[in-house]
């Protein structure tokens, strides 16, 4: 079996076993397949690359395909999971400040990553460089990017506040998803990826 | 006329008919005292009888769902794209068995075969039967063959409806449920396509009040209409567009009323070769049955509610530009079962094709059915 990808073994280890959990963008189920597998939770993926609902049948993962920017809430009703996950998917969404709303709508707590636009390669790359930054974590150029919707970890946490979503745990890994001291010290400099896990005011 | 038959092919099947006499109550009140279900099978029963899937026809379908009645024969069933070794309903490890409906007319009891109590052809008589009556009689088919709970029940449009019929009235007679571009009820629009189909084939002078079996004619016109018109509503408006555009027969317009745009003739040749093939009063009872349904009418509109009892796995799929079935319908399917904490998946499968999409092998379609049919493979004893 290959080793999962620390952000989600993060994740992983966040969620209480048992639990419910709902994962939005859930790409070819392997956060979920794991989850089932080791801490024996039910849910379901939202995904809407045809290739990754067939990983997801294959895997066992209950998937349904849909587009998220359309929402969640036809779907689901409220408080219907412990948990809703939503892993590098935040920064591609269209209404990602409604998409947060409905994930502590659907579920008890929120638990997202995203790449760290406030990285300090990202800021030279900027700042010195004069161009978008790329990296492992943001390797699209600027006209072909998914990522219409990029922050920093400081941007996330003000728009947290105004959302009345409490944050109750942070984490951030660098681009190989390591847990870093440095990270830990200065997260909106040094952290590449962030990793909330956040409920309602 | 393939002289050897396709090696992704069923091959060579024989229709076999079971006689039932214990009589069947249906939902208008009234009774069959005995009928007959024509039938196909293919692939092997395993020992434990797990392998078994039972496939639901839709409004002009039949048993014949796969494979070749001879060696002749032009065309294969109905359902050849999804059903065969290698196919996601693969015969290599399922026993796969497809019925004719009761009020069809392919051979099962229905109006174009004698009503006991007069000897003539039941016509107009035989009853208006329901989803659920298919549903039952299907339940004592199973029993015939010994299947006491299918691997998977499946089934498009119409044949989606009675599957979710069989996991509502017999949760723990089936392990999955595959319900194909489906809806939970028909809305007004497709209520009111159905009334234009039976008026089209009730107003033919040939049509007899349904007796025209005894005058020796067949509601040709109204059947031909009826068909066109269904034709054009299981298309898409690109699908259509694609395929005939402006295009027109003879190069030129002719200021007459023949065939001129190709579309029209392609229409016409659908609508004859339906007369040879199908039977106005079963055309009219399918429409009846797929009108009443609605498992949620007796949960006060609830389909949550209609559908918490389930037991089996859902697989639900649709298609972007079905118009008749559309995927929203399916989304109402997929919420309910959701509502119910119900393990579902659900595809809503890119294609142009409109509400025929679904006996259309479209890559993304086969591979996903294909992985969940492949799931259940695995879930049998090897």
């Amino acid at each position: 079996m290959n080793v999962l990808r620390p952000d989600l073994a993060i994740i992983s280890e966040w969620i209480t076993p048992g639990s419910r959990v709902l994962d939005l963008g859930c790409g070819d189920g392997t956060l979920l397949a794991h989850l089932k597998r080791e801490r024996d939770v039910d849910g379901y993926g939202l995904e809407i690359a045809p290739g990754n609902i067939v990983s997801c049948i294959e895997q066992g993962v209950n998937v349904i395909q849909t587009d998220l920017d359309a929402g969640i809430n036809d779907f689901f009703d409220e408080a219907s999971f412990d948990y809703v996950v939503m892993t590098q998917t935040l920064q591609a969404m269209s209404y990602p400040e409604q998409l947060l709303k409905e994930m502590l709508r659907v579920g008890r707590e929120g638990i997202v990553t995203f790449p760290n636009f406030g990285h300090w390669r990202a800021r030279v790359q900027l700042a010195l460089g004069g161009h978008m930054p790329l990296s492992t974590a943001l390797p699209n150029q600027w006209y072909n990017t998914p990522n219409i919707h990029l922050c920093t970890l400081k941007d996330f946490e003000a728009l947290c506040a105004t959302l009345g979503i409490r944050i109750l745990q942070r984490r951030v890994v660098d681009h190989a998803h390591r847990y870093r001291l440095g990270g830990k010290l200065l997260p909106n400099l040094l952290g590449e990826i962030a990793i909330y896990r956040f409920i309602r005011e | 006329m393939p002289h050897s038959l396709p090696a992704d092919s069923v091959g060579l099947v024989t229709p076999q008919i079971a006689h039932f006499d214990t009589p069947l109550q249906l939902d208008c009140g009234r009774q069959l005292a005995a009928y007959d279900l024509v039938y196909e099978t293919y692939g092997t029963l395993n020992r434990d009888h797990s392998n078994a899937i039972l496939i639901c026809h839709a409004l002009s379908g039949d048993h014949h769902a796969a494979g070749y009645h001879s060696p002749e024969d032009r065309k294969p069933g109905w359902w050849e794209s999804a059903i065969g070794p290698g196919k996601p309903i693969d015969s290599e490890r399922f026993f796969i068995v497809c019925l004719n409906n009761l009020g069809g007319c392919k051979g099962s009891t229905g109006p174009n075969t004698p009503n006991p109590t007069s000897g003539k052809p039941w016509g107009p008589d035989f009853p208006i039967v329901t989803v659920r009556d298919w549903v039952e009689s299907q339940a004592r088919l199973a029993d015939r063959l010994g299947i006491t709970q299918w691997a998977a029940v499946i089934g498009g449009s119409l044949g989606g409806m009675q599957v979710l019929q069989w996991a509502i009235d017999f949760p723990a007679r089936l392990r999955h449920a595959v319900v194909i571009a489906a809806a939970p009820n028909l809305t007004a629009q497709n209520i009111a396509f159905n009334e234009v189909v039976r008026q089209a084939l009730r107003s033919d002078p040939d049509f007899h009040d349904g007796h025209y079996y005894e005058h020796q004619v067949v509601p040709s016109r109204g059947l031909k209409i009826a068909r066109m018109l269904g034709h054009i509503t299981y298309l898409s408006d690109d699908a259509m567009r694609a395929k005939f555009g402006r295009e027109l027969r003879e190069g030129k317009i002719n200021f007459g009323f023949d065939v001129e745009f190709q579309v029209e003739s392609y229409l016409r040749y659908q609508g004859e070769s339906f007369v040879e093939r199908f039977d106005a009063n079963t055309y009219l009872l399918m429409t009846k049955a797929l009108d009443y349904f609605d498992p949620a009418s007796a949960y006060s509109g609830d389909l949550s509610a209609a559908l918490a009892g389930v037991e089996a796995s859902f697989f639900v799929a649709s298609f972007t530009s079905d118009w008749r079935f559309a995927p929203q319908r399916s989304r109402e399917i997929v919420k309910a079962l959701l509502d119910g904490d119900k393990t579902v998946s659900y595809a809503e499968i890119e294609a142009n094709h409109g509400h025929d999409a679904f006996l259309i092998p479209i890559p993304h379609y086969m591979a996903v059915f294909g992985s969940y049919m492949r799931r259940i493979a695995a879930e049998l004893p090897q």
